[in-house]
C-alpha cells in the first residue's frame, strides 16, 4: 500500500491523499473560517456544524435567519455564515417570532442552551410553542450553565455536583430536572418535537435528518419544530470529553431518553 | 475493503479524542507534538482507513476531510438480442 496515504505532510501537519480518491466529507462552506472558541469536545460545535451542513445541503444560506442566545453559544454568529441576530438572555424564541412574522418567507431558527431556554426564558419558550410559531427551536441541554462557570440548571440531574450544588442536586430543595421538551408536546402549536444527541456518528446522522425534517415542515408552514440535543459540557462537568460520552450514556440518556416525542399525524 | 484516507486540520484540532473513539478501525492517535494553540493534535497512524467518515462526523472542530477510493466502474451491460 502507498505510504503517502498516512505520512505527515510537513506544511499542513495533515495527511496526503491519493490523487484519484474522491472527497466524501468536508467542513461545510456555510461555516466561516473562524475556529470555534468552545472547549475541546463541546457538543455546541458539533451542533453548529450539523446545522450548517443541512443549510448548505438544502441550499438556504441566503434564506435563513438564526437567533443566537446568551450562554456559551453567544458567538454563534461568528461561525454560522448566515444572517443572525443576538437576543437578550432567554428571549431568542420571542426575537425569532418577530423576525418570522416580518419576514415569513425566510427560514428562522433560535438556538439556546438550557439555562437560556428552560430557566430565564421559560415563559418565552412556552408561549412561542403555544402560538405555534412557524420556526425551528434548537435546544442544547447540557444539564448545566456552561458559560458562567458550571452552576446548576433546571435540567441538572438529581445528585449531580455543580458549583452551586456542591453536595449534588437536592431534589427536596430545588425540585426535579425539568423535561421541557415533554412539556411542550402537550401544546397544540408543537408540530414536531424530538430529542437527539451528538455523542457518536449515528447520533450525528440522526440529528441531521431531524434538522432536514424541521426545515421541510417550516417550508410547509406546519408550526413549531423543537429539537433538543442532549449534549455535554466537559468543563462544567469537570470531565475529559471522552468521559462525558460515558456520562451521557449512563446518566443523561436514561433521564432524557432519545427519540421523537411528537411526530406529525398523517 | 474500501480504501480511504483523511486529512486533519492540525491547526484547529483541540485533541479532544472524540474521533479516536469513533474510529472503527483504530486508525487515529494523538501526536506527541503540539499545535500552535498548545493542543496535541490527532494523526492517522495506519493505512486501514476505510473513509467511513465517522471521525469527521463527530469532530467538534469540523477539521477532518474524508476521501475514499472511487467505486469500480460498473461493467457496461451487454444486451442480448
Ligand atoms: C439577564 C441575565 N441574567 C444572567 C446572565 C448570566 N448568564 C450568562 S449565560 C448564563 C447561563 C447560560 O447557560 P446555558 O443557557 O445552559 O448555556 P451554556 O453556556 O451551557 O451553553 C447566565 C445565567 C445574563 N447574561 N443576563
Ligand atoms: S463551558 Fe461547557 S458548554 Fe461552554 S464551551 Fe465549554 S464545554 Fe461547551
Ligand atoms: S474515516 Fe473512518 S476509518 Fe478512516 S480514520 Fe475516520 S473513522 Fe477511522
Ligand atoms: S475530534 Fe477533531 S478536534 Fe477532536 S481530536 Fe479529533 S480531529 Fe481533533
Amino acid at each position: 500500500m502507498n505510504e503517502k496515504l498516512y505520512l505527515e505532510d510537513e506544511e499542513n501537519l495533515g495527511t496526503q491523499t491519493e490523487e484519484n480518491y474522491e472527497q466524501v466529507y468536508c467542513r461545510p462552506n456555510t461555516l466561516t473560517d473562524v475556529p470555534f472558541h468552545y472547549c475541546p469536545g463541546c457538543g455546541h460545535s458539533v451542533v453548529h456544524k450539523v446545522l450548517m451542513e443541512v443549510v448548505e445541503e438544502i441550499g438556504i444560506q441566503e434564506e435563513i435567519i438564526g437567533v443566537a442566545p446568551v450562554g456559551c453559544s453567544v458567538f454563534a454568529y461568528h461561525y454560522m455564515n448566515i444572517d443572525m441576530q443576538e437576543a437578550a438572555h432567554g428571549r431568542a424564541s420571542a426575537v425569532a417570532t418577530g423576525i418570522k412574522r416580518v419576514l415569513p418567507e425566510k427560514y428562522v431558527f433560535s438556538y439556546q442552551g438550557d439555562g437560556d431556554l428552560a430557566a430565564i426564558g421559560t415563559a418565552e419558550t412556552i408561549h412561542t410553542v403555544n402560538r405555534g410559531e412557524n420556526i425551528l427551536m434548537v435546544f442544547i441541554n447540557n444539564g448545566i450553565y456552561g458559560m458562567t462557570g458550571g452552576q446548576m440548571a433546571p435540567t441538572t440531574l438529581p445528585g449531580m455536583v455543580t458549583s452551586t450544588s456542591p453536595y449534588g442536586r437536592d431534589v427536596s430543595m430545588v425540585g426535579n430536572p425539568i423535561k421541557i421538551a415533554d412539556l411542550l408536546c402537550l401544546l397544540p402549536g408543537a408540530y414536531y418535537v424530538t430529542r437527539q444527541a451528538v455523542h457518536n456518528p449515528n447520533a450525528v446522522r440522526k440529528l441531521k435528518k431531524a434538522f432536514m425534517k424541521a426545515f421541510e415542515y417550516q417550508k410547509q408552514k406546519k408550526g413549531t419544530c423543537f429539537i433538543e440535543v442532549v449534549s455535554n459540557c466537559p468543563s462544567g462537568w469537570k470531565m475529559t470529553p471522552v468521559e462525558t460520552i460515558k456520562y451521557l450514556e449512563e446518566k443523561m440518556f436514561p433521564a432524557y431518553p432519545l427519540g421523537d416525542l411528537k411526530v406529525p399525524k398523517n | 475493503m474500501v480504501k480511504g484516507t483523511i486529512k486533519i486540520d492540525a491547526k484547529i484540532c483541540k485533541g479532544c479524542e472524540l474521533c479516536i473513539i469513533a474510529c472503527p478501525q483504530n486508525a487515529l492517535a494523538l501526536s506527541p507534538n503540539f499545535n500552535d494553540k498548545g493542543y496535541r493534535y490527532v494523526e492517522l497512524i495506519s493505512n486501514v482507513c476505510t473513509g467511513c467518515a465517522n471521525c469527521a462526523l463527530v469532530c467538534p472542530e469540523a477539521g477532518i476531510t474524508v476521501y475514499r477510493e472511487p467505486k469500480p466502474a460498473k461493467k457496461p451491460q451487454v444486451k442480448v438480442e
